[in-house]
C-alpha cells in the first residue's frame, strides 16, 4: 500500500512574505524577529520530526518471491541510523515501484527461454509518512532457481531531504549505476557458473538415462516399447531439451558483455586495482583456472571440482527451498566491492544539500581554472571527482578491457568442448550472436537498448534497432486530476531526435514511450492510481507526466510554475531550443549528464503547449547557470527550477545535523579514526561530501582556526606569511612537537603548491636541514634539541639562513626579510572579526584566489616578459613589467615578489612536459633578514 | 645567529664578532645566481666536472659512475657504468668524423686500473683499456698530435683508436700527478718533487708511431708538485706543497721566477705574529693554479693570490678567502674569479683596481651568518693589512654561494648558463641566473601557448 500523497511542507514563500508585510508594525520595543512559519502553527522542525532516521543511508531490498519485499541491509550498517524508521515498510514501498516485470521464459516465436537483460531503473520517490525521500535504483539479478530466473533487487538512497535527492540525481544515478554494474558483473559470473554446474548435472543425468534406455533396448527383444521405455525416452528427451535450453542460457549470459560492449556508453565494471589487492589474484585465478574444470574457481575458496548430480525428472517446487543470498548471487568478491562502493556513495552524499552543491560549484569553478588552481588548492581530488569525463576518456580503454574480461570470463574452448559433447545426441541449433540480438529486440521488451545519445551515431543506432527507450527523466506526478488530462501516448518513439525546434516540440508533445530509466516522483497520490491502465499493461516502465500548472500546493520546488501562455511560447524561441536540449537529454537515457554545455536561462520555465513539464534532474552545472542567470530571483521561488532553494528555510537539515553533532560530538576529537566511521556532520554544520575531502575539510578547519590564532597572537605574522607566499622556506623551530605542528598546520594554508603533488609542507623534522630540503619543502617544522645533534641542526640552519625564515616557537621570535607590502595585511588582519576557522580559511582562499588571478594575468601577458620588437632593449621590458605590477596590479613593495613567485610557479607548471617531473628548483633572493620579537 | 638560535631570544650582541674571513652580507647585489638546481645521482664524493660541449657536462667521482648532464635544464642525460673503483681522472675530447658532426668522447681513468672511452651521444663504451700496472692519475689529450697521454707510474702515449704507441719506463711508484702540454711536442710531467720534460718523437719506420723521450728533469721544487698549468706557449707555472711557485720558460725549461713563501705572512713585517702561528708552511700548498694572459691565480691554502707575470710579484691577494683550503679557482672573462673550498662555499671575487680609499669590506649584517663560531681571533686586520700591502689591486668579494654541506671539489663555469659545482656531499648544484631563467621560461611558455593554440585557456 502506498501512502497518502506527499505534500511537501513548504508553503509558498511569496504568500508568506505578503502576510508578514501586511501585518501592522509592532512598536519598536516589541519587535522580535518573527519566525516565518509562526502563523502556520508549525515549527520549523516539523518536517524533521516526521523523519524517523537521523541521517541519510542506503538500503538494499529484495522483492523475494517467497516473502515479498524485504530489506536486506543498510549502509551504514548501524541500527541507530535508521532509528525507528520502518525498513520493512519502506522496502515494500520502494519495491512496489518496480515496474520492470522482465519477461523471461518462452517468448512467442522463440524456441528457447530468453534471458532478459534488463536495464536498471532509477526512480525517485517520497514518503510523507516516513518523512523519507529516496533515490531508488532497481536492478535484477539472475538466479537459476528463481522464478523466471530473475531476482529483483533495489538499492535506495534514503534521505529526509527531497531536494538533495532531486539535485544530486545525476550523481547518485552515476554512482549507483557503477555499484549496480559491479553487482551484475559478479552475478553474471555466478550465474554462468551455476549454469555450467546445471549443465553438468544434466549431462550426467542424460548419460545415466541413456544407459538405462540402452539396457532396456537390449533387454527388450519384443519389438515394441514398454511404457517404461517410452517414459524413459520422454525423460531423456526432456533432459536434452533442458540441456539445449541451459546451453542457450549460458551462451546468452556469456555473450552479454560483448553485446553491451557494442553499445556506446556501456561502462563495464572494472575493479580498481587500488581498491583490493586481491584483484590481481583474482585475475590470475581466472587465467589459471583449468579448462577441464570449468568455472569452478572461486575467488576466495577453491572449491573442489564439481561432481554432477542426478536430476530428478520432476524438481521440487521452489517454495520450500532456500533462496540464495545476495552474496551468493554475486560472488563474494564483487559483493564486497559493491559494498565498498556503496559506502563511498554514502560518504560522498553525506550532509546538507546546500553544502554538497556549494562544494560542487566551487569544484567546477576550480576545475575551470586549470592553469592556476594547483597553487592553493588540492587538485588531486578535483581530478578524482570527474567520473563522467574519465569515463569518456577511457572509453576505448574500457572496451578493450571488456573484451579481455569476456575472454577471461568465458573461455571459448570450454564452450566448444561442452558443445561437442552435447552434439552427440542432441541436434544443436547454432545461433549466431547477431541473431540473438535481433531476437531479443522484442519491441516491447525494452531490452538493453539503453543508448546514450550524445552523438548522432547513437541516434542512428537507435533507429536501426527500431526501439526507443526514453532515458532518465524525472516525471512529475501531480494530483489525481491530472490523470484525466493525459493524452494517449503516440508512438513517435522511433523518430531520431534532432535538435531542431519542431522535432523537439513534437517530441515534447509526445507522451511517454518505453522508458527504461526514468524517475518518478511519486509525491502527491498513490502512484498506482496515477498510472493509466494502458501504460501499466504494456509499458511497465511507463510513467506519468503531469502539468504542474495549477497545483497550488507546489510540493516540489524544482518544478517551475507553468504558464501555458501562447505569448510566452512565442517570445521564447530560444527557450524552446533549450527545452529541446533538455528534453532530448532526458528522453534519451544518458547516464552522464548532457548538460556540459551550459543551458542558458534554465531558471526560466520550460513549457510547451500541453503544459507538460519535463524537468531533468538539476545537476550543479545548471545551478551555476541559475546563479548566473537569476541570482536576483531568489525571493520568487516560483521561477526557480531546482537549483536554488531556500536552504535557510529547510530546517530539517539544520536540526538533523545538529542532532548528529550532539550525539557524536565526543567522538569528534582529533583522532582520525573518526573520519572513517562517524558522521562528518559533527561540530560543524557543513559536513563534507567525500571521505578524502573530509580529511582535508577537517584539516582546513583546524588550519583556519590555528592560523587565526597565529595572526592574533604573533605581531610578526605578516612577514612570516610573506615568506611563505614568496617561496622562502619558513622553518618553525621548537622543542615541543605538538606546538610546532600546530604552527605548521596553521601556516600551511598560505603555502603555494609547487606542482600538482602534495603541499610542500613538512610537519616535523629532527635531522639537520639541507639545501635539498628547501627545494622540496616550503614550510618545515624543526625540532630543537640541546644534544650535540641539535647543535648540528642549528648550524645547518645558520648556514642556510639566506634561504630561510626562521620562526622560533619557543622564544617567539622570527627572523626573516622585511615586509612592507599591503597584501598580507588584508590576508591576515589581527583585528579581524572572523571567529571561525573555516570562515577564516575561506577568507584566505578568496584573497589567495585573487592573488592567483593577478599572477595569472602577469604570467600570460606576452609583452611583460618578451620584447615587442626585436630591437627593444631588455630594460624596456623590465620597466614595463614593473609598471604593470605596480600600476595595473596595484602591488606595492614586496607584494611584487609574491606575484612574481607565483608567476614563476605557474610558468613552471605550464611548461612542464606531461609525464616528466620537473627538477625542483630553488629560487631565492639575496636580501637581508631581520629579527622580530614579540 | 647561531647564538640567537641557541640562546633563543637573548640579546644578539655577540653576533657582531669579527671574523678573519671577509664576509658579505645577505644582500649581494652583484651576485647573479638566484636560482639553483640540485642534481642528484652520485653515491659518493663528486670530484670532477668536465665540459663536453656548450650545454653538456660530465661528472665523476668516487662511486665510479659518470653522469652526463644538461647544463641548462639539469636533466640527467646519461649514466655511464663501467668502472669498479673511483675515478681518478677525466677528460673530454671531440673528433670530427668524415661527416660534419662532431663526436664527443670522454676518457675516464679509474683506480681499477682501466681507462674507458665513452661516446657521449650514445653512452656506450667505445673502448676499454686495462693493461695498466698502476692507477692512471692524469690524462691529457694532445690535439695537435692526435694522441692522448696517460700518466701513472709511467707515461703512455695512445692514438685515437686507443692503441698503445709507446710508453716510458717505470718512473716512480707515486706516479705522475700532473701533465701539461708544452710546445715542440713536449710535455711536462710532475712526478713527486721533480718535473720531467718528455718529448714525443715521430718514429722513423712507422708513419703513426711515436717515441717518447725523457729530455730533462727539473728538481727545483722542495716538495711535491701539486699543480701545473701552462700559461701560454712561452711559459708554464708549477706550484708545490710547501707553497713554492715557479714560473718556467716553456721552450728551454729554465726558471723565470721563483716565489717561495711569498704568502707567508712572516715575509710581511707588519703582520701580527698570531697569523704566523696559524699559518705554518704546511698549510700553504698551492692547490690549484689558473691563469690569464697577465696573471697567475693561485689557490694557496685558504687564500687566493694573484701573481702578475710581468711584474713578477703578487698584485692582489685574499689571505683567508675561505674558512679552509681553496680547492679550485677559475678566472672568469669579466675580471671575476670564482673559488671553491673545503668549507663548502663558493665565492665570487672581483679583481678591482685599488682606489684611494680602500673600500671597507661590505659591512656584515647584524645577523650575518658568518659572524659566529670562528675559533681564530685574528680579527679583521688581515683584510685591512692586505689592502694596505697590495700595490694596485684588490680582490673584492662580490658574492658567495652556499648550498653544499661539504667540501666543494670543483666547479665548472658555463657562462650565462650558470655554474655547476660538485661536492663531497654527493651533490652537484647548478647555479643559475634567476632573471635569465625566468625570461627563458616565459619564452618557452609563450612558445608552447602558440604551439598548442591553447584551447584549454579561454582568455
Amino acid at each position: 500500500m502506498i501512502s497518502a500523497p506527499d505534500v511537501v511542507a513548504f508553503t509558498r514563500e511569496e504568500e508568506l512574505e505578503d502576510e508578514l508585510y501586511s501585518e501592522p508594525p509592532l512598536p519598536e520595543e516589541y519587535s522580535v524577529p518573527l519566525f516565518p512559519f509562526a502563523n502556520h502553527g508549525a515549527n520549523p522542525w516539523a518536517k524533521v520530526a516526521s523523519s524517523k532516521f537521523t541521517r541519510d543511508f542506503i538500503l538494499i531490498s529484495e522483492f523475494s518471491e517467497q516473502v515479498g519485499p524485504q530489506p536486506l541491509l543498510t549502509i551504514p550498517d548501524d541500527a541507530e541510523v535508521s532509528g525507528t524508521f520502518d525498513l520493512n515498510y519502506f522496502s515494500l514501498r520502494i519495491m512496489s515501484v518496480d515496474y520492470q516485470a522482465s519477461f523471461v521464459g518462452h517468448p512467442p516465436g522463440s524456441a528457447y527461454p530468453k534471458l532478459n537483460f534488463v536495464e536498471d531503473s532509477k526512480v525517485v520517490l517520497g514518503d510523507s509518512k516516513e518523512g523519507a525521500f529516496a533515490y531508488v535504483h532497481h536492478l535484477t539479478l539472475y538466479d537459476l532457481e528463481a522464478r523466471g530466473f530473475v531476482r529483483p533487487f533495489c538499492m535506495a538512497y534514503i534521505s529526509a531531504d527531497e531536494h538533495k535527492i532531486m539535485q544530486q540525481f545525476q550523481e547518485l544515478s552515476a554512482e549507483f549505476s557503477k555499484a549496480s554494474e559491479c553487482l551484475k558483473t559478479g552475478n553474471r559470473k555466478a550465474f554462468a557458473n551455476e549454469l555450467e554446474q546445471k549443465l553438468k548435472d544434466l549431462d550426467y543425468t542424460r548419460t545415466v538415462l541413456h544407459n538405462e534406455t540402452e539396457i532396456q533396448k537390449k533387454s527388450n527383444d519384443k519389438g515394441y516399447y514398454t511404457t517404461q521405455a517410452i517414459e524413459k525416452a520422454n525423460e531423456l528427451a526432456s533432459v536434452e531439451k533442458s540441456i539445449i535450453e541451459h546451453q542457450d542460457l549460458l551462451k546468452q549470459i556469456r555473450s552479454y558483455p560483448y553485446r553491451k560492449a557494442k553499445e556506446a556508453d556501456f561502462h563495464p565494471y572494472e575493479p580498481e586495482g587500488a581498491l583490493d589487492p586481491a584483484n590481481t589474484g583474482f585475475e590470475q585465478d581466472l587465467a589459471a583456472s583449468d579448462l577441464a574444470e570449468p568455472g569452478d574457481t572461486h575467488l576466495y575458496t577453491h572449491t573442489p571440482p564439481y561432481t554432477p548430480k542426478l536430476i530428478k525428472a520432476k524438481s521440487a517446487k521452489c517454495f520450500d527451498k532456500k533462496l540464495k543470498t545476495l552474496e551468493e548471487l554475486c560472488d563474494v568478491y564483487f559483493f564486497t566491492q559493491t559494498l565498498y562502493q556503496l559506502r563511498q556513495i554514502e560518504r560522498t552524499f553525506r550532509g546538507d544539500v546546500c553544502y554538497l552543491l556549494t562544494e560542487q560549484i566551487s569544484r567546477t569553478l576550480l576545475k575551470q581554472q586549470s592553469v592556476t588552481n594547483f597553487l592553493f588548492e588540492d587538485v588531486s581530488f578535483l581530478d578524482e571527482k570527474q567520473p563522467e569525463k574519465q569515463f569518456r576518456e577511457c572509453q576505448g580503454l574500457g572496451q578493450d578491457t571488456v573484451h579481455r574480461k569476456c575472454l577471461e570470463e568465458a573461455p571459448a574452448p570450454k564452450v566448444v568442448i561442452s558443445l561437442g559433447s552435447y552434439k552427440s545426441s542432441v541436434e544443436s541449433v547454432p545461433i549466431k550472436m547477431e541473431q540473438e540480438i535481433e531476437d531479443s529486440q522484442e519491441p516491447k521488451l525494452s531490452e538493453l537498448v539503453m543508448f546514450e545519445a550524445q552523438e548522432n551515431l547513437d541516434y542512428l543506432d537507435a533507429d536501426i534497432k527500431g526501439s526507443i527507450s526514453s532515458g532518465e527523466s524525472i516525471e512529475v506526478l501531480g494530483t489525481e486530476k491530472s490523470v484525466s488530462g493525459l493524452p494517449k501516448s503516440e508512438s513517435q518513439a522511433s523518430l531520431p531526435v534532432s535538435p531542431s525546434p519542431q522535432v523537439g516540440r513534437s517530441k515534447v508533445g509526445s507522451r511517454r514511450t518505453v522508458s527504461e530509466d526514468s524517475i518518478e516522483v511519486l509525491s502527491t497520490c498513490p502512484s498506482e492510481s496515477l498510472i493509466p491502465e494502458d501504460f501499466k499493461a504494456s509499458y511497465p516502465s511507463a510513467i506519468n507526466e503531469e502539468p504542474y500548472a495549477d497545483d497550488d500546493e507546489g510540493g516540489l520546488r524544482f518544478t517551475p510554475k507553468v504558464n501555458p501562455d501562447d505569448a510566452d511560447e512565442q517570445e521564447d524561441v530560444s527557450q524552446q531550443e533549450n527545452l529541446v536540449q533538455v528534453d532530448s537529454a532526458c528522453c534519451i537515457g544518458k547516464e552522464s549528464p548532457s548538460f556540459l554545455e551550459p543551458l542558458p536561462e534554465l531558471g526560466q520555465k520550460p513549457c510547451d503547449e500541453d503544459g507538460v513539464v519535463r524537468i531533468p534532474p538539476q545537476p550543479y552545472r545548471q545551478v551555476e547557470q541559475g546563479l548566473r542567470g537569476s541570482l536576483g530571483g531568489f525571493p520568487t521561488h516560483d521561477s526557480i527550477s531546482g537549483g536554488l532553494l531556500p536552504y535557510e528555510l529547510d530546517s530539517r537539515y539544520l536540526t538533523g545535523s545538529r542532532e548528529v553533532s550532539k550525539s557524536s560530538l565526543d567522538e569528534c576529537s582529533d583522532s582520525t579514526s573518526y573520519i572513517s566511521s562517524a558522521a562528518s556532520t559533527c561540530s560543524d554544520r557543513t559536513p563534507s561530501p567525500a571521505h578524502h575531502c573530509q580529511a582535508s575539510e577537517r584539516h582546513r578547519k583546524k588550519a583556519g582556526q590555528n592560523a587565526l590564532r597565529f595572526i592574533r597572537q604573533y605581531p610578526f605574522a605578516h612577514p612570516a606569511i610573506y615568506s611563505l607566499l614568496s617561496g622562502r622556506t619558513l622553518v618553525v623551530l621548537g622543542e615541543e612537537e605538538a606546538i610546532v605542528k600546530k604552527l605548521v598546520t596553521a601556516l600551511s594554508i598560505f603555502v603555494p603548491n609547487c606542482g600538482i603533488y602534495a603541499k610542500p609542507v613538512k610537519h616535523w623534522v629532527t635531522s639537520p636541514l639541507h639545501v635539498v630540503d628547501f627545494q622540496k619543502w616550503k614550510l618545515i617544522g624543526l625540532q630543537r634539541t640541546v644534544s650535540p645533534a641539535g647543535v648540528n641542526v642549528l648550524h645547518a640552519l645558520s648556514r642556510y639562513s639566506r634561504y630561510l625564515s626562521i620562526l622560533d616557537a619557543d622564544s617567539k621570535t622570527l627572523r626573516c626579510p622585511l615586509y612592507k607590502g599591503t597584501l598580507v595585511s588584508r590576508l591576515a588582519d589581527h583585528r579581524t572579526q572572523i571567529k571561525r576557522g573555516s570562515t577564516y580559511y575561506l577568507h584566505v582562499q578568496s584573497i589567495l584566489t585573487q592573488l592567483c588571478s593577478k599572477a595569472f594575468l602577469f604570467t600570460f601577458c606576452h609583452h611583460l616578459h618578451l620584447p615587442i620588437s626585436e630591437r627593444e632593449p631588455e630594460e624596456a621590458v623590465v620597466n614595463r613589467r614593473m609598471n604593470f605590477l605596480k600600476l595595473q596590479l596595484g602591488l606595492a613593495n614586496e607584494d611584487i615578489k609574491i606575484v612574481q613567485y607565483l608567476a614563476e610557479l605557474l610558468k613552471l607548471q605550464y611548461i612542464q612536459e606531461p609525464g616528466r617531473r620537473v627538477n625542483p628548483l630553488l629560487r631565492f633572493d639575496y636580501v637581508p633578514s631581520f629579527l622580530y620579537k614579540i | 645567529m647561531l647564538r640567537w638560535l641557541i640562546g633563543g631570544g637573548r640579546e644578539p650582541q655577540g653576533l657582531a664578532e669579527k671574523s678573519s674571513v671577509q664576509t658579505i652580507g645577505e644582500e649581494q647585489i652583484q651576485n647573479p645566481y638566484t636560482e639553483l638546481l640540485v642534481l642528484k645521482g652520485h653515491q659518493d664524493i663528486v670530484r670532477f666536472l668536465v665540459q663536453i660541449d656548450d650545454c653538456r657536462f660530465a661528472s665523476a667521482g668516487d662511486d665510479g659512475i659518470v653522469f652526463l648532464w644538461n647544463a641548462q635544464t639539469g636533466e640527467k642525460l646519461l649514466e655511464l657504468h663501467g668502472h669498479t673503483h673511483k675515478i681518478t681522472a677525466i677528460t673530454s675530447f671531440s673528433s670530427s668524423d668524415a661527416s660534419e658532426e662532431k663526436n664527443h668522447f670522454i676518457l675516464t681513468a679509474s683506480a681499477d686500473r682501466t681507462v674507458i672511452v665513452w661516446d657521449c651521444t650514445s653512452g656506450r663504451q667505445v673502448r676499454k683499456v686495462s693493461c695498466f700496472h698502476s692507477t692512471v692519475k692524469c690524462l691529457t689529450v694532445l690535439r695537435r698530435l692526435d694522441v692522448w697521454l696517460s700518466g701513472g707510474s709511467d707515461l703512455c702515449v695512445w692514438n685515437q683508436k686507443l692503441d698503445l704507441l709507446c710508453k716510458t719506463s717505470h718512473l716512480t711508484d707515486a706516479g705522475i700527478s700532473a701533465l701539461v702540454e708544452l710546445p715542440k711536442n713536449c710535455v711536462a710531467a710532475a712526478v713527486g718533487k721533480e718535473l720531467i720534460i718528455f718529448r714525443l718523437i715521430a718514429s722513423n719506420d712507422e708513419s703513426e708511431g711515436w717515441n717518447v723521450l725523457e729530455v730533462k728533469r727539473l728538481v727545483d721544487h722542495q716538495d711535491n708538485i701539486l699543480s701545473l698549468v701552462s700559461v701560454n706557449d712561452l711559459t708554464f707555472v708549477t706550484g708545490s706543497y710547501v707553497g713554492e711557485l715557479i714560473v718556467w720558460d716553456a721552450l728551454d725549461w729554465t726558471k723565470q721566477a721563483y716565489e717561495c713563501n711569498f704568502w707567508d705572512s712572516s715575509v710581511h713585517p707588519d703582520v701580527q705574529p698570531e697569523i704566523k702561528l696559524s699559518q705554518s708552511p704546511n698549510e700553504t700548498p698551492v692547490q690549484h693554479l689558473t691563469c690569464d694572459e697577465e696573471c697567475v691565480f693561485a689557490a694557496v691554502g685558504k687564500g687566493i693570490y694573484v701573481y702578475n707575470l710581468q711584474m713578477k710579484h703578487v698584485i692582489a691577494c685574499q689571505r683567508t678567502a675561505h674558512d679552509s683550503s681553496v680547492l679550485h679557482i677559475e678566472k672568469l672573462p669579466n675580471r671575476q674569479l670564482i673559488s671553491c673550498s673545503e668549507d663548502g662555499s663558493v665565492r665570487i671575487w672581483e679583481l678591482r683596481e685599488k682606489q684611494q680609499l680602500p673600500a671597507e669590506p661590505v659591512p656584515t649584517g647584524f645577523f650575518s651568518m658568518w659572524g659566529f663560531g670562528r675559533a681564530n681571533k685574528q680579527a679583521n686586520q688581515a683584510a685591512k693589512k692586505m689592502q694596505e700591502n697590495t700595490p694596485v689591486y684588490i680582490l673584492e668579494l662580490v658574492g658567495d654561494l652556499i648550498g653544499h654541506s661539504s667540501a666543494v671539489q670543483m666547479f665548472l663555469y658555463f657562462g650565462e648558463l650558470g655554474l655547476a659545482t660538485c661536492s663531497a656531499d654527493h651533490l652537484i648544484i647548478l647555479w643559475k641566473d634567476g632573471e635569465r631563467e625566468s625570461r627563458l621560461r616565459s619564452l618557452t611558455l609563450f612558445q608552447k601557448l602558440a604551439q598548442n593554440d591553447d584551447l584549454q585557456l579561454k582568455f
